[in-house]
């Protein structure tokens, strides 16, 4: 059963402090979509809101068209994983799962083979059968993770949604749950939304990302689209790494320090702009030029898989993270002309 | 006292394993201090209580037993234990719901609501009394109206029940608020989600999640209750065997020079005091595991 969801105009305010300044976000039925900010981008409000934990001020959210205040959070039927799990450490796995069951009201409640079918069918889900009887005291936090997860989906939510579900993990865990939660997802098929901060968990499981900075929604897109065309400088600069420079825009070209450096066909404006351009999108080119741009490579260091110069750019404050490919080994103090390949160009408001 | 209980076992080995080679003290100089620590203990706590023991059986056994067996000690013993049966309960009760909404709620006074559960501790018992009196006393502001009613407070059972609550108060709040904060309200949403009513939340959940800090609570609450002297004895009026409490009624008896009837029921009150010593041990022993057991997450 997989249901839409929609967000329309959602604000939210704590004190003097607005979270959510006006969200509308729209989650087609069985869609995996990732809430991606830096902490205090109000992404877990808006979860909290989805859930009904949350009042919003002002807005509403709709559960295909259901509007979800007029359930009360027990008929919402929403599936959350805290972030911390908080699971009941007083019960046992098992009984931790057949929670939601149990408190149904009796006329809806399952008998006790069916909710002991249903506990055995989602241990086998997530793959803890055999540890039933332990206490979530005694399951490492992986596993912890799992059970918050089949306690959450035995309610057959209409929406599963998951507050930084491997924030408390450490990085081999999150690799391989990642994984393991994609299947789930594509095996279960429900509308699921979670919050993360880290843009690899968004980009590699989901299949939109919402990216939320200070109350709002900077874009909604494929992981490609936000990676690759940001519409921000927000989402520019959060998702990936990049370069920025001050730019001047002039007939298509963006200048700095009045040399050409890139072909911006696509932006019209003239006058003063950003540059975004990511370290891989640069080239170093042999002979500097004098109209391009061109610098002294200050460091070369690794940086996992690749290597990557730092290069000092007259007229530039930081320098300029460059890519190398494998073949291209720059001596540091080296003067090298640069090159970009692709940029993204924000007029400075 | 309730600090100390709060504090997850870990502590303990870590002392232990930083002993006196750590600190760098001689074993002369930790064999004087223990030697300090025990003759304190032995003048202070040791001697008193035993000389309550010997003074009670000085006559013998059947002397003993006649002085328990007077019938108004044996009204007092009945009013101390009523006393303690209705006080501790409503205390239960009232302590559970002020930590509850201390600790699972965001409001405005909520510092001053902390302080006042508070408050007993830091008034004087006799002024705790003495409260009462003035509001329920015949010259009280309500004494007229309850005097017209025929409805008795001071001088009677229901004065002692208030001044009792009053002074025990902060027995169940104060363990169990900790408790309660430490916790968050993660778990109560996860109920809420999975569709459990409030209700149901609360027995299912966040009772059972602060049950040792309850039972700790009622334990000290109710040694309290049946020991609380100064409070009670300004509303109480020492009418014998029908309000005098157990420490009023071994007050009365000492100063009759009723030496040994006076030392006998207070024996009771000492044996009180060791069972719920035992009891509070035994209870931070377990208590302590279990909050180590699942402090981790």
């Amino acid at each position: 059963m997989s249901v839409a969801v929609t967000i329309e105009g959602v604000t939210k305010q704590f004190g003097a402090f607005a979270a959510l300044r006006g969200v509308s976000l729209e989650v087609e039925p069985a869609e995996l979509v990732a809430l991606l900010g830096p902490s205090g981008s109000g992404k877990t409000t808006l979860l909290r809101v989805i859930a009904g934990l949350e009042e919003p001020d002002g807005g509403e959210v709709r559960f295909d068209d259901v509007e979800a205040h007029r359930l009360s959070l027990r008929d919402r039927r929403i599936g959350f994983v805290f972030q911390h799990y908080a699971l009941f450490r007083h019960l046992s796995v098992a009984d931790n799962i057949a929670y939601g069951l149990r408190a149904r009201p009796r006329a809806e409640r399952p008998s006790a083979d069916e909710i002991r079918r249903r506990v055995g069918a989602l241990l086998d889900l997530v793959q803890l059968v055999g540890l039933e009887k332990r206490f979530p005291g005694q399951l490492s936090g992986g596993q912890r993770q799992r059970v918050a997860l089949a306690r959450a989906l035995a309610i057959e939510p209409r929406v599963l949604l998951l507050d930084e579900p491997f924030g408390a993990l450490d990085a081999r865990v999150r690799k391989d749950l990642r994984q393991w939660l994609r299947d789930v997802h594509r095996r279960t098929g429900h509308t699921t939304l979670f919050v993360t901060h880290d843009q690899d968990e968004a980009l590699e499981l989901a299949d939109r990302v919402a990216v939320l900075n200070d109350g709002r929604i900077e874009q909604v897109g494929t992981p490609d689209d936000v990676y690759d065309h940001p519409e921000t400088p927000f989402v520019c600069g959060f998702l990936g790494e990049s370069n920025r420079l001050d730019v001047e825009v002039a007939g298509g070209q963006a200048f700095f320090n009045d040399k050409p450096i890139f072909a911006a066909p696509a932006h019209n404006a003239r006058g003063v702009a950003n540059l975004y351009v990511r370290p891989q999108d640069v080239r170093l080119v042999e002979p500097p030029n004098a109209h391009g741009l061109a610098g002294v490579v200050a460091a070369v260091r690794r940086h996992g898989a690749i290597r990557r110069a730092e290069v000092a750019v007259t007229g530039l404050a930081r320098r300029l993270e460059v890519d190398l490919p494998s073949a291209v080994a720059p001596a540091v103090g080296e003067t090298v002309g640069l090159k970009i390949i692709r940029a993204t160009v924000f007029g400075s408001g | 006292m309730s600090e100390a209980a709060l504090t997850p076992s870990p502590a303990r080995p870590a002392r232990r394993a930083g002993g006196a080679r750590v600190r760098g003290e001689s074993r002369l100089v930790q064999a004087i201090l223990i030697a300090i620590a025990l003759v304190f203990l032995l003048l202070v706590l040791g001697l008193p209580l035993a000389s309550v023991f010997v003074e009670a059986f000085r006559k013998g056994w059947d002397v003993y037993l006649e002085g328990l067996s007077d019938p108004d000690a044996l009204a007092a013993v009945r009013l101390t234990l009523l006393v303690a049966a209705i006080a501790v309960p409503v205390n239960v009760v009232f302590g559970l719901a002020a930590a509850w909404c201390i600790a699972k709620y965001e409001f405005r006074g909520k510092t001053l609501l902390t302080s006042l559960i508070d408050l007993p501790f830091s008034v004087s018992p006799v002024i705790s009394g003495l409260v009462y009196v003035l509001l329920f006393g015949a010259q009280g502001w309500f004494g007229p109206w309850l005097k017209a009613n025929g409805v008795e407070i001071i001088f009677a059972l229901p004065g002692i029940v208030l001044a009792t609550i009053f002074v025990t108060f902060p027995f169940v709040a104060r363990e169990v608020l900790p408790l309660m904060q430490s916790h968050g309200t993660a778990d109560e949403e996860a109920a809420l989600t999975l569709g459990a009513s409030g209700w149901r939340t609360f027995w299912t959940i966040t009772l059972p999640n602060v049950k040792w800090g309850v039972l700790y609570g009622v334990l000290l609450c109710n040694a309290r209750a049946m020991g609380e002297f100064g409070a009670v004895s300004v509303v109480s009026g020492r009418i014998r065997g029908l309000t005098t409490t157990m420490p009023l009624h071994v007050e009365i008896l000492y100063n009759e020079y009723n030496t040994v009837a006076a030392f006998a029921v207070a024996s009771l009150l000492a044996l009180l005091a060791l069972v719920t010593l035992v009891l509070k041990t035994l209870l931070e022993w377990r208590y302590a595991d279990h909050l180590s057991a699942n402090g981790k997450h």
